[in-house]
């Protein structure tokens, strides 16, 4: 992928050729010329649909508990339901719940669980990481401390805790997740912005007498994305992995709204007792949705660092 | 861990179909259970695994079978001599661990020693506090003296581990958990103790009662679920207890273990809330709005309600038969279970047509809570009883949430119907009479976790009547009759009652008990002589 | 730069003051020990004196300023459920933690950093992209999951590793160890692939990002220019480079797994700190939760601090006296 793209980038390095190329563009074609990245690209976006239009397409509403049967219950995959109108292609849990339809709902909540903890993590994070490295000083300090407070404290109980004040539901383990997460992304950002604001192009932007923001936003910001997005790919996994771990621990979403991590952490009582499609295709369904967001942060990030393309 | 080891390629013998040969030597075992042991001081901190371990370590007055009945431990009998005054005839020739002799002294003591005990979280002075004074008539004669009539004194005091005085005077807990003065009269002996791993035990050679078949016990908590099926599965241990229900079919059809059980004397049961008369927490009606009145208060509500839960599906269905349902505290065979007294037969029609005679003919919606981490399936049985009521009209949520914050919630009365569970540890109904249904009174002493504030006056009179009847049967009869009427007015909903269920390697036997405690001395190799009670 | 030690340490001090009053109040909020650790059968009055003997009937703010008083003196309160000092409680767990979360972290160094190495000089072979494949499910498996997995087939289908537990233990420096007995290294096995197949993954992507980035520098391609062997540019000029990420990233990442094994833990039934936090946090043993935090703090901020340091050893560009 390196090789590949270095000839080519070596080309627009030339200033001003004639040819109309915006950045976008040319990060599009960047991009697709991974093969890899593209599937995860597609998958996800797919993987997005079903999230999007699950109560469209998803035979029963797992949600709904008058439209679940007991008597249902560890039903193996393939098998019709009680009323005969539809077929369990993969399956029933413990509470009659149609696992297909469990996993489109499933999928809603860890994606946006997921997505939106890491978005906001990451705002949050990679600006006090930024202001931290930039200003220096007490700010600095104080930040720091910050993150050294928020990485002690273990993220059970500060979801644990969370969650005491405001019950169970989906926006507190955002929270929770943000409150967990935002220290990674300035702790990173920091780690780099200090290499980076020692650099020329810094001190030759504030020579400019560029306002801070800009430089900031415009000129640090932009070099410490690399790592960034390192951290920021691993995250969105972290997040919708760590939500699975809340659930195991009995502190994730509610019991009724299943995510994928739930279902995966109630069928993981059946593995040994040979019910295995319980948690197995819950299972299957994570590392599909985790495995292609990283296939496109991977290829994101050899596409948007800067110093590939010297 | 030569024997974890050897347990292993046994596992994997039989695993390969070449049939198991029992060592005759076995002398050792390895027991995998999955509640935290606390601590060895049996005074410090009253919870069934410490009861468990104490029973091993030290022993009491008096004991319980294996179905949960009363019977002598070391008294070898007890009778009330007067109204208030019960005499306790000690076993002679029993010694301590040290070699001192079990003497009066010694019971005087440690009664005197138990509401001492520091930073006691929950203290084992809910057992003494009924004596007002300990006479020693002689040295194997001991008189309890209590305020009025006591008719459970056996049974608290089966809860009392007895000490030795020369040892345990000023002893802290530290000094028992560090083995220092962790001697006592049971069968097994101390050996060493690292907390929240395992416990060390070696037997009692000198022990007055059958002598245990085991020269070592090592006694692991491992409390996750899963690790303790694979643990046994994989010949790591020899027995382990509280397996999960999701478990027990495979485990019944694999020839590396066998399964015991027994019905417990913990029953699940829904509490619903009679504090708020002008509306219940969460209950609305169908449009969210709230209601004005509370309609749990309503008789036909809570029979509708209690109509509409199918106990065999749960049972069968969440619980795959690792419970039996129930209408009562306790299950047949112990002291104060009512006969015939069963639960009502699961009638959607009926239920909806009680609802439209309350004035719910389109029902309401509430909020089911429980717990998520305290009981087996918890969260699984609410989601089933969620099913059942939504489809009488009665649109439920539910909500299951760590103990820790459940039972603070529920403990202010915040919640409307929630689900608990209550182990009998006494083995008779008047424990749960007394603190689950009987009215709130601080000053009585009385319902101390009736958490939906129910009350019923004649209830609590029969109830009042058998603390002070001394004579057995008549105080069972009271017990059975306040049963009755608090469960025709559904003043809490019982679902079922926990089996107990073990799994021990195959050439092992154990005798199953209902009060959930896992002990060392109720296992034997196959074809021994039952070791000690 | 003793000066700057000591800013650290006040600022240590400072973090340990907020955690403290964060727990107290946290605690406080979620519920109450006394009825979680109470025997059912108790009446009010038992209750009542439960409450009294934990010194939970003080207000809150009464509550804290004695533990604060006590906490100078060095003393952090006796846990609810154990009755014995939480400090010496956590001691003694210690060390099933400290050996599981070495032992994870130097299978994830081992690991982690001749694969990312080889995947990042050779980005294009199919080793490399079966490498980045792999280290992708690294860390998109629920550790839960993996380790009943693991189990599964290790103990239960294979019987080669114990399935749960810690093995034997010697004693050394007071202390007691299992990595140093044979049955103890066969306990520790599992429970530390199982909390590194993260970290692996993460030194792998970390490491091949560094290596692909420092490749390019001009620093290297003069090196090379130069005429150095090929080994010599990767492993003096390259890998020194890469190391600096990688140790940040591993430093914060032996905290966190310190703090975080909770689940491998709970999973393995592995005696260790992280199941002491769960199970105090289980029956809001206070005294046990505040002093594992204060403990996890001093040894977080310890480690940012050796982290900075060695960030200026290794890259001369951060210095610490520059910071005012």
């Amino acid at each position: 992928m390196s090789a590949s793209s270095l000839p080519q980038a070596a080309t627009p390095a030339a200033p001003a050729p004639a040819k109309v190329e915006t950045p976008f563009r040319r990060f599009v074609s960047e991009f697709f010329e991974s093969k890899t990245a593209t599937v995860g690209l597609i998958v996800f976006t797919l993987l997005v649909l079903i999230a999007l239009f699950a109560p469209l397409i998803a035979p029963q509403n797992p949600y709904d508990l008058a439209q679940l049967d007991i008597m249902d219950g560890r039903l193996e995959p393939g098998t019709r339901n009680g009323m005969d109108t539809f077929t369990y292609w993969l399956g029933t849990d413990d509470q009659g719940r149609d696992m297909l339809s469990g996993i489109m709902y499933g999928l809603r909540i860890s994606l946006s669980v997921g997505a939106g903890s890491a978005i906001i993590a990451c705002l949050v994070g990679a600006s006090l990481g930024l202001l931290a490295a930039y200003a220096g000083g007490r700010t600095d300090s104080v930040i720091m401390r910050l993150v050294d407070l928020q990485l002690s404290f273990p993220s059970i109980l500060a979801a644990l805790m969370i969650l005491a004040f405001l019950g169970k539901g989906v926006m507190n383990v955002v929270l929770a997740l943000v409150i967990v997460e935002w220290a990674y992304y300035a702790r990173t950002v920091r780690g780099t912005a200090l290499v980076e604001r020692r650099r020329e192009y810094i001190e030759a932007a504030q020579c400019l007498a560029l306002p801070t923001h800009r430089v900031i936003f415009r000129h640090l910001l932009p070099n410490c994305m690399p790592p960034l997005i390192v951290v920021g790919t691993m995250q969105i996994a972290r997040a919708i992995a760590l939500e699975a771990t809340l659930s195991f621990l009995g502190l994730g979403v509610p019991i009724t709204e299943p995510s994928l991590g739930l279902l995966i952490s109630n069928g993981y009582e059946y593995m040994l007792s040979g019910k295995y499609w319980i948690s197995f295709y819950p299972g299957i369904a994570l590392l599909i949705t985790i495995v292609s967001i990283n296939l496109v942060g991977d290829h994101l990030r050899d596409v948007l660092n800067p110093r590939l393309k010297k | 861990m030569k024997q974890s080891y050897r347990a292993a390629v046994l596992a994997a013998v039989s695993a390969f179909g070449l049939g198991i040969a029992m060592p005759a030597k076995a002398q050792n075992v390895t027991i995998a259970v999955g509640a935290q042991v606390t601590s060895l001081d049996p005074h410090y901190h009253a919870l069934s695994p410490n009861y468990a371990v104490a029973e091993m370590l030290f022993g009491a007055l008096a004991g319980f079978d294996s179905a949960g009945r009363i019977q002598p431990g070391l008294a070898e009998s007890w009778r009330p001599v007067a109204e208030n005054v019960w005499e306790f005839k000690l076993r002679p020739n029993v010694r301590f661990h040290n070699g001192n002799a079990f003497t009066a002294e010694d019971v005087a003591f440690t009664i005197s020693r138990v509401p001492t005990v520091p930073n006691s979280p929950s203290s084992y002075a809910l057992y003494t506090r009924a004596i007002q004074s300990v006479e020693v008539v002689d040295p194997l004669t001991v008189r309890f003296h209590t305020e009025g009539p006591y008719p459970v004194l056996p049974n608290d005091l089966a809860q009392v581990a007895m000490l030795d005085k020369e040892t345990h005077e000023g002893a802290a807990t530290e000094d028992f958990n560090s083995g220092k003065v962790a001697i006592g009269a049971g069968p097994f002996r101390f050996v060493s103790f690292r907390s929240g791993d395992r416990l060390e035990l070696a037997r009692n050679d000198d022990y007055w009662g059958p002598k245990p078949a085991w020269e070592r016990v090592s006694y692991r908590i491992i409390p996750n679920d899963g690790a303790r099926t694979a643990a046994i599965l994989a010949g790591d241990v020899d027995m382990i207890d509280q397996v999960p229900t999701t478990d027990i079919a495979r485990l019944r059809n694999d020839n590396r273990v066998r399964i015991s059980e027994r019905n417990g004397l913990r029953v699940i049961f829904l509490a619903l809330d009679h504090q708020h008369p002008e509306g219940s927490p969460f209950i609305t009606d169908n449009d969210g709005k709230p209601l004005g009145r509370n309609p749990l208060l309503d008789l036909r509500v809570r029979q509708a309600l209690n109509m509409a839960i199918d106990r065999n599906a749960i049972v069968g269905r969440v619980m795959e038969g690792a419970a039996i349902p129930t209408a009562q505290f306790l299950p047949q065979g112990a002291f104060g279970y009512v006969p015939g007294l069963e639960p009502p037969r699961p009638d959607a029609e009926a239920a909806r047509k009680l609802l439209a005679e309350a004035g719910y003919p389109n029902g309401f919606r509430m909020t089911l809570h429980g717990p998520n981490d305290r009981y087996i399936n918890d969260a699984r049985i609410i989601q089933a009883i969620g099913q059942m009521w939504t489809r009488i009209g009665v649109r439920t949520a539910v909500e299951g949430q760590p103990w820790t914050t459940f039972v603070a919630r529920a403990g202010r009365q915040e919640l409307s119907a929630f689900l608990v569970g209550w182990g009998t540890a006494s083995g008779e109904a008047s424990s749960p009479l007394r603190s689950l249904t009987a009215t709130y009174s601080r000053d009585r002493g009385w319902g101390g976790s009736n958490r939906g504030r129910y009350s019923n006056p004649a209830a609590d009179a029969k109830l009042e009547a058998a603390l002070r009847e001394l004579d057995d049967a008549k105080r069972e009869a009271l017990l059975q009759e306040a049963t009755r009427i608090t469960m025709e007015d559904v003043g809490i909903m019982p679902i079922h009652i926990q089996k107990n269920v073990w799994a021990t390697r195959p050439g092992l036997e154990h005798d199953s008990r209902a009060d959930e405690l896992t002990r060392a001395q109720d296992v034997r190799p196959a074809g021994a002589q039952p070791a000690a009670r | 730069m003793s000066l700057y030690l000591l800013r650290r340490l006040f600022q240590a001090a400072l973090v340990m003051l907020a955690m403290s009053v964060i727990v107290f109040v946290g605690v406080y909020a979620i519920g109450d020990p006394v009825e979680i650790l109470i025997s059912p059968d108790a009446d009010q009055i038992e209750r009542e004196r439960a409450i009294k003997a934990l010194g939970l009937d003080l207000p809150l703010w009464m509550q804290y300023l004695s533990f604060l008083g006590n906490a100078l003196r060095g003393d952090l309160g006796r846990s609810f459920v154990f009755n014995e000092p939480a400090l010496q409680l956590i001691l003694q767990r210690m060390p099933a933690t400290l050996e599981l979360a070495f032992g994870a972290t130097i299978m994830a160094l081992i690991i982690g950093i001749p694969l990312g190495l080889y995947a990042g000089l050779k980005p294009k072979s199919p080793v490399s992209k079966t490498i980045m494949t792999a280290s992708i499910f690294g860390f998109s498996l629920p550790t839960f999951w993996v380790g009943l997995m693991l189990i599964m087939v290790f103990a239960v289908q294979l019987g080669w590793l114990p399935s749960t537990g810690r093995g034997e233990t010697v004693e050394v420096l007071g202390m007691r160890w299992s990595f140093l007995t044979w049955d103890g290294l066969r306990h520790l096995a599992m429970p530390a692939l199982n909390l590194a197949l993260f970290k692996i993954s993460l030194v792998i992507r970390l490491t091949r990002a560094g290596v692909r980035e420092t490749m390019l520098m001009d620093y290297v391609k003069f090196a090379r220019a130069k005429g150095l062997t090929n080994k010599r540019v990767i492993f003096v000029h390259v890998f020194k480079n890469i190391m600096i990420p990688v140790v940040t990233v591993v430093g914060l990442e032996l905290g966190s797994t310190i703090a975080f094994s909770v689940v491998t833990e709970s999973v393995f039934a592995w005696p260790g700190m992280g199941k002491l936090i769960i199970d105090s946090i289980n029956v809001l043993d206070r005294p046990v939760i505040v002093a594992y935090l204060m403990i996890i703090v001093l040894m977080f901020i310890t480690i940012n601090l050796l982290v900075d340091l060695s960030y200026s050893a290794l890259d001369p560009r951060v210095r610490l006296e520059n910071k005012q």
